[in-house]
């Protein structure tokens, strides 16, 4: 069989799940909207929208946007992750990324009280949380960078990793000890994840800086399926690894950066997309991975999603608990299938 | 001398090899002139820790050298860039691939990367050279198989199939018969030889099988700690540069047989 034109068909029929899911998603909630209004939704004047409309257009939608980016996204930097490190269990969280970015938040949101004066300045607007998630994450992951051009072994790195969590969740805990519980609430709140609460110029903004994190992947594609050998054969083959590397770390930050920042941190969808994805597709070629990833990350985002929302109820779990409740069995469920950890 | 400057690929000059930190300069070797030229296959052979991986980090620019330069096609290895030096050598290492997930295909075709754009597209000369690569080394069968799937000597022989679609003069392994049984030890460096006689290519590897090296190689290079000599193994043998090899209290070399035997 031509592995080729199998890749085209499963492609073809993640696409379509992609695009029933969105639409399930759109449609699901506190009301069910039939799939017809969202259609008219798109042409009906906004200054008269009724309010299954204005449902539509300024809270699913954005939402269910939000999910495809989120989900992919983390996908795709897990992915990134797992390659450059040479380490199945690498992702944007074990590598302490996604606690750089806590961290930072942390700074902004509780920071005033102990620090004072600094931050009062800034108003503690959702922009100021992007950037302090942005830098946060961007520093921890540089300082990881920096820690494995000189320890050469990948567990120490993943240690070092999880100790950046650790330091994080320590400062977490004096800063909230001095914080006031309106600033405390905020923190755990932003800690719970949430898809749905950009506005459509929020969401511009991410969906440019998500573009760029994702081109700079795309651009990484033939580096990461040199990296598949090792450093010093890829070196061998040519590949400038200090300028790979650079490029990739940028993308993992731009990524899973902007995801924390604007939707919290996502718990587990960056460390198993990219597994569950091998392992249908059974490939390691990058090629193949990242739009796999791409579509993989999207459906099973909208998935969790859709369950958070508890269909017809006006309750909203937190989406964190839902990414793992949701996927971890699923990983579980594959590598006892197939009984093994391939990357 | 009958092989003029054309037929040289790799010649050093005066090199020393060794370890450079801040304060200190550990040399391993120096003096080392030695010149490879096409179409040979030449084996590198030494005791244990007398730097034959030193030397080769060394002939591969991936360690600086202490002293001297060498010169690959008449330009010091260090003027190259990566991505040049990429189109004249390639490397066969000791140390396993990263990812045992790629398809034996794959990472064939991974030794095209050097000339792939900057997506890794695969044109039709990168095909062909992938598949003479397969072909030489008789992997038909093999090419859809995944890396976890394949024994060591399968996976020995598919590395030196993606060295030999990057299409080089030349070839480095290093010790690419250790993990491998007596038969396959002899099987993939008769088989180094047929390709060198196939493709013109110079292959160096190193290598403890001093027996097999005698019998196949073109030249050898002995490193002993105070010498360095390169030279066809029959005027080797009758230097009687295998004598003092190796401590004489176990193993002695037998110069009718050319081979080492254990003292009785």
């Amino acid at each position: 069989m031509n592995p080729q034109k199998t890749y085209t068909v499963t492609f073809l029929i993640l696409l379509l799940l992609v695009v029933l899911l969105f639409l399930v998603n759109v449609s699901l909630g506190s009301v069910s909207i039939p799939f017809s209004d969202i259609f008219n939704s798109f042409f009906a004047d906004a200054s008269q929208y009724t309010n299954k409309e204005y449902i539509i257009q300024n809270y699913r939608l954005p939402k269910a946007l939000t999910a495809i980016l989120v989900g992919s996204g983390l996908g795709i930097s897990g992915l990134l992750m797992q390659t450059l490190f040479r380490n199945p269990l690498a992702g944007p969280f074990v590598l302490g990324i996604t606690s750089g970015a806590s961290l930072g938040v942390a700074l902004v949101i509780m920071g005033s009280s102990v620090i004072g004066g600094v931050f009062t300045a800034v108003l503690i607007s959702k922009w100021s949380l992007v950037i302090a998630a942005s830098l946060g994450s961007f520093i921890v992951l540089l300082t990881v960078l920096i820690v494995s051009s000189k320890v050469r072994d990948t567990m120490a790195i993943l240690i070092i990793g999880l100790m950046f969590g650790s330091i994080t969740s320590a400062i977490v805990s004096v800063l909230s000890y001095f914080s006031s519980a309106e600033e405390l609430q905020q923190y755990i709140f932003w800690g719970f994840g949430s898809l749905g609460d950009l506005q459509w110029n929020e969401l511009a903004v991410f969906a440019s800086i998500y573009a760029i994190g994702l081109l700079f992947s795309i651009a990484s594609i033939k580096a990461l399926n040199t990296l598949l050998l090792g450093e010093n054969y890829a070196k061998s083959l040519g590949l400038d690894i200090k300028k790979s590397r650079l490029i990739i770390i940028i993308a993992t930050s731009l990524l899973a950066g902007t995801i924390t920042a604007f939707a919290g941190p996502i718990a587990f969808i960056g460390l198993a997309i990219p597994h569950i994805t091998r392992l249908v597709f059974n490939t390691a070629n990058h090629k193949i991975l990242i739009p796999a990833v791409f579509l993989f990350g999207a459906i099973i985002m909208l998935i969790c999603d859709s369950i958070a929302q508890l269909p017809t109820s006006d309750y909203t779990l937190p989406i964190n608990a839902i990414t793992s409740l949701i996927g971890a069995p699923v990983v579980i469920w594959l590598l006892i299938r197939k009984r093994k950890m391939v990357f | 001398m009958k092989n003029n400057n054309q037929n040289t690929i790799l010649k050093t000059e005066d090199l020393s090899i060794g370890y450079r930190s801040k304060k200190t300069e550990t040399s391993i070797a120096s003096g080392i002139n030695l010149t490879l030229n096409k179409g040979e296959l030449i084996g590198l052979v030494g005791g244990n820790g007398i730097g034959k991986s030193t030397l080769l980090r060394t002939l591969t620019n991936v360690q600086p050298a202490l002293k001297g330069s060498v010169l690959l096609h008449g330009k010091t290895i260090e003027s190259y860039d990566n991505l040049t030096l990429a189109k004249v050598l390639s490397i066969v290492l000791t140390e396993t691939i990263a990812s045992k997930n790629l398809s034996v295909f794959e990472l064939i075709a991974l030794g095209r990367q050097p000339y792939t754009n900057w997506v890794g597209t695969l044109t039709t000369a990168d095909a062909n050279a992938i598949n003479a690569a397969i072909s030489q080394t008789n992997l038909e069968s093999l090419k859809h198989k995944k890396c976890y799937e394949l024994s060591d000597g399968q996976l020995q022989k598919v590395m030196i199939a993606r060295a030999l679609a990057q299409d080089t003069d030349l070839i480095i392994l290093d010790e690419p018969t250790t993990h491998l049984d007596m038969y396959h030890k002899a099987y993939i460096l008769k088989w180094l030889k047929k390709l060198v006689e196939q493709t013109g290519k110079t292959i160096l590897f190193s290598s403890h099988e001093i027996d097999l090296a005698i019998q196949l190689c073109d030249r050898l290079i002995v490193m002993k700690t105070d010498s360095i000599v390169c030279d066809a193994p029959c005027n080797l043998i009758s230097q009687g540069v295998f004598n003092n090899l190796f401590p004489d209290d176990l193993i002695v070399f037998d110069t009718a047989t050319g081979s080492f035997k254990v003292k009785k």
